[in-house]
């Protein structure tokens, strides 16, 4: 049985000039122990499906789905108190906009240590010295100092790493990690994604990661989604979708990898398709 | 050509920055130096990327290049002119000619403006252009970074993180500068977007001889819009020379490690991969 399994998902927004169509019918599902990423073009609905999973959508929002359980409970109509216990400890969600997530009026310690007391109960001091072990984990760097700054006060960077640690600090079940490094050099990046795979494969957190970036696709995932346009355009397992990708979309987004960029000018996904069709 | 026209765009000479940093159990409050010491000089037409490490002060310099922060030392240098916005407070003229693009997006929109008029302030603020060729600028510009008409009512939460990183872009282009820093433009695009957005980068470039400095982490965009290329750490620039050099061949092990560590896509290491996993599983 499916983690989270998720059906025929629509999102619907309000807008000034009418309703709008952000997630249209898409199908999502995890197990445990796996790795699935979503990958797809920029407002594709990537980051809606998964904030409407987490129940953290504005009210403009008209969410309808055929099913949405986890762990085969239904979570579409939780009460406030059950998705407390459910988001946060067993589901967390490494936001897209790290910055934007974090909140400006308190140090980075007393955000970490207040999930860890909360979700954990641990004790102010207990807490601080794990806080300061998931700070070294995610490679921030002189953490006695950090842990005691605002995040205005760390680099794009450093508040993404707090933002990985305080989404793993409560050891989730379900992991879901919104474009998890794109603040951070491919030397980091790979320390990051090998912390997330060693926790997905020490204590079997599924994960489900939000990524354009291909190479993350290769280096991490089993399962591979393709969206585009709002819809699923491909599903399948890493390997064949880097062997055979089966949708223009996807060959589109394998050929535009930067070593295969030619010229000076580089390729997007529309001048592929016009050369799909002239051949 | 005038003799002026050869100085540097923008010019830094030993630029230092220091942030007071919170005392803690651990250690007494403080100081701590992000910048030690910085030299470049960038030409007009020509881009300047900035690579390093995360913490390692690419963000400190581009606010001090932008003229958003004053140095704690050193000097800038404008179109070989002094600038020292501790003391005296840029002009309107200045303002407009150096841009910038922040690496956090969501923090520098006013969540409640809609993103047409983020677009058209700067025009209101700085020129005496007619409202509708405002209006006509803005609308231009937003379809120029892939976006659509609709977009320019809606308020900076109802976007994407790659849709509100090109309205960002956007934004800054709206008043032509001449000098533009990029801080992480295009870090949470996919790369058909990413593309367009460089391509445009590299035509108005092209159209206006715009100077930029390009802060990134990612080497294949650096290999594509760069001239000259800035290694730092720790504050310290320790790599600097022009992009065929330094992609021919690094020197610091920090760039060379950012060469190792790229990530393959081939096929084979795919199959190694999902293999390992599959015994790890079974074993
Ligand atoms: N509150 C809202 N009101 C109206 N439209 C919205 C709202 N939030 C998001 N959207 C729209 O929904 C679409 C999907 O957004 P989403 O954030 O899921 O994209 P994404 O796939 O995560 O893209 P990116 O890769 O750029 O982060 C976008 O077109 C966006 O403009
Ligand atoms: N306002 C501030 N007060 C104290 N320290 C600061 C402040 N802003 C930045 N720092 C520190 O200065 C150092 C350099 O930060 P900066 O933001 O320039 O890094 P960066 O190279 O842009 O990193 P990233 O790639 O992660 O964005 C970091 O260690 C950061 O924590
Ligand atoms: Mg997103
Ligand atoms: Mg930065």
């Amino acid at each position: 049985m499916a983690l989270l399994n998720i059906k025929n998902l629509t999102v619907k927004f309000a807008t000034a000039t009418g309703s709008f169509t952000a997630v249209d019918g898409i199908d999502v599902h995890v197990d445990r122990g796996e790795v699935l990423a979503i990958v797809g073009e920029s407002g594709s609905g990537k980051s809606v499906s998964m904030l409407a999973v987490m129940g953290l959508l504005p009210d403009t929002a008209t969410i309808t789905a055929d099913e949405m359980t986890y762990d085969g409970r239904d979570i579409s109509d939780l009460s406030a108190t059950e998705r407390r216990h459910l988001i946060g400890r067993e589901i967390t969600m490494i936001f897209q906009e790290p910055v934007a997530s974090l909140n400006p009026s308190f140090t980075v310690g007393f955000q970490i240590e207040e999930v860890l007391r909360l979700n954990l109960g641990l004790s102010r001091h207990e807490a601080r010295t794990r806080a300061l072990d998931l700070f070294r984990a995610v490679g921030i760097p002189d953490p006695e100092t950090k842990i005691d700054a605002y995040p205005h006060q760390m680099s794009g960077g450093q508040c993404q790493r707090v933002m990985i640690a305080i989404a793993i600090a409560s050891n989730p079940r379900l992991l879901i990690a919104d474009e998890p490094t794109t603040a951070l050099d491919v030397t980091i990046q790979k320390q990051i994604l090998d912390l997330l795979m060693k926790l997905q494969e020490d204590f079997g957190m599924a994960l489900i990661l939000i990524t354009h970036d291909m190479g993350v696709v290769a280096e991490t995932a089993d399962r591979v989604v393709v969206q585009y346009q709002g819809k699923k355009m491909e599903e399948a397992d890493v390997l064949s979708l880097f062997e055979a990708p089966q949708s223009p979309y996807t060959r589109a987004l394998l050929s535009a990898l930067p070593e295969h960029a030619t010229g000076d000018r580089l390729p997007t996904v529309s001048d592929f398709f016009s050369q799909e069709v002239a051949r | 050509m005038t003799a002026t026209s050869l100085a540097p765009v923008v010019e830094g000479r030993g630029i230092v920055q220091d942030y007071a940093v919170p005392g803690s159990l651990f250690a007494r409050a403080g100081k701590v130096r992000a910048l030690n010491g910085i030299d470049f000089a960038v030409d007009k037409g020509k881009t300047l990327a900035i690579v390093g490490e995360s913490g390692s002060g690419k963000s400190t310099l581009a606010r001090i290049i932008a003229l958003i922060d004053a140095p704690s030392g050193g000097e800038l240098r404008i179109d070989d002119h002094p600038v020292d916005i501790a003391r005296k407070r840029p002009g309107p003229a200045l303002r407009s000619k150096v841009q910038m693009v922040f690496q956090n997006p969501y923090g520098s929109l006013n969540p409640r403006q809609k993103i047409g008029n983020v677009l058209m302030e700067p025009l209101v603020i700085n020129t005496d252009m007619p409202a509708s060729e405002r209006r006509d600028r803005a609308e231009a510009m937003i379809k120029k970074v892939g976006l659509q008409p609709e977009h320019f009512n809606r308020y900076p939460h109802m976007f994407s993180g790659g849709q509100r990183q090109r309205i960002a872009i956007a934004r800054a282009l709206m008043l032509n500068p001449s000098l533009l820093v990029l801080d992480e433009p295009v870090s949470a695009l996919d790369l058909s977007v990413q593309a367009q957005v460089l391509n445009l980068l590299a035509d108005l470039q092209d159209e206006f001889d715009l100077t930029y400095v390009f802060v990134s982490h990612d080497l294949s965009v650096v290999r594509y819009i760069a001239d000259e290329v800035m290694v730092i750490s720790k504050g310290e620039a320790v790599e600097q020379g022009s992009r065929e050099a330094l992609f021919a061949d690094p020197q610091h092990p920090y760039t060379r490690a950012l060469f190792a560590a790229t990530p393959v896509t081939d096929v084979a290491a795919i199959r190694a991969r999902v293999e390992r996993r599959k015994a790890a599983r079974a074993g």
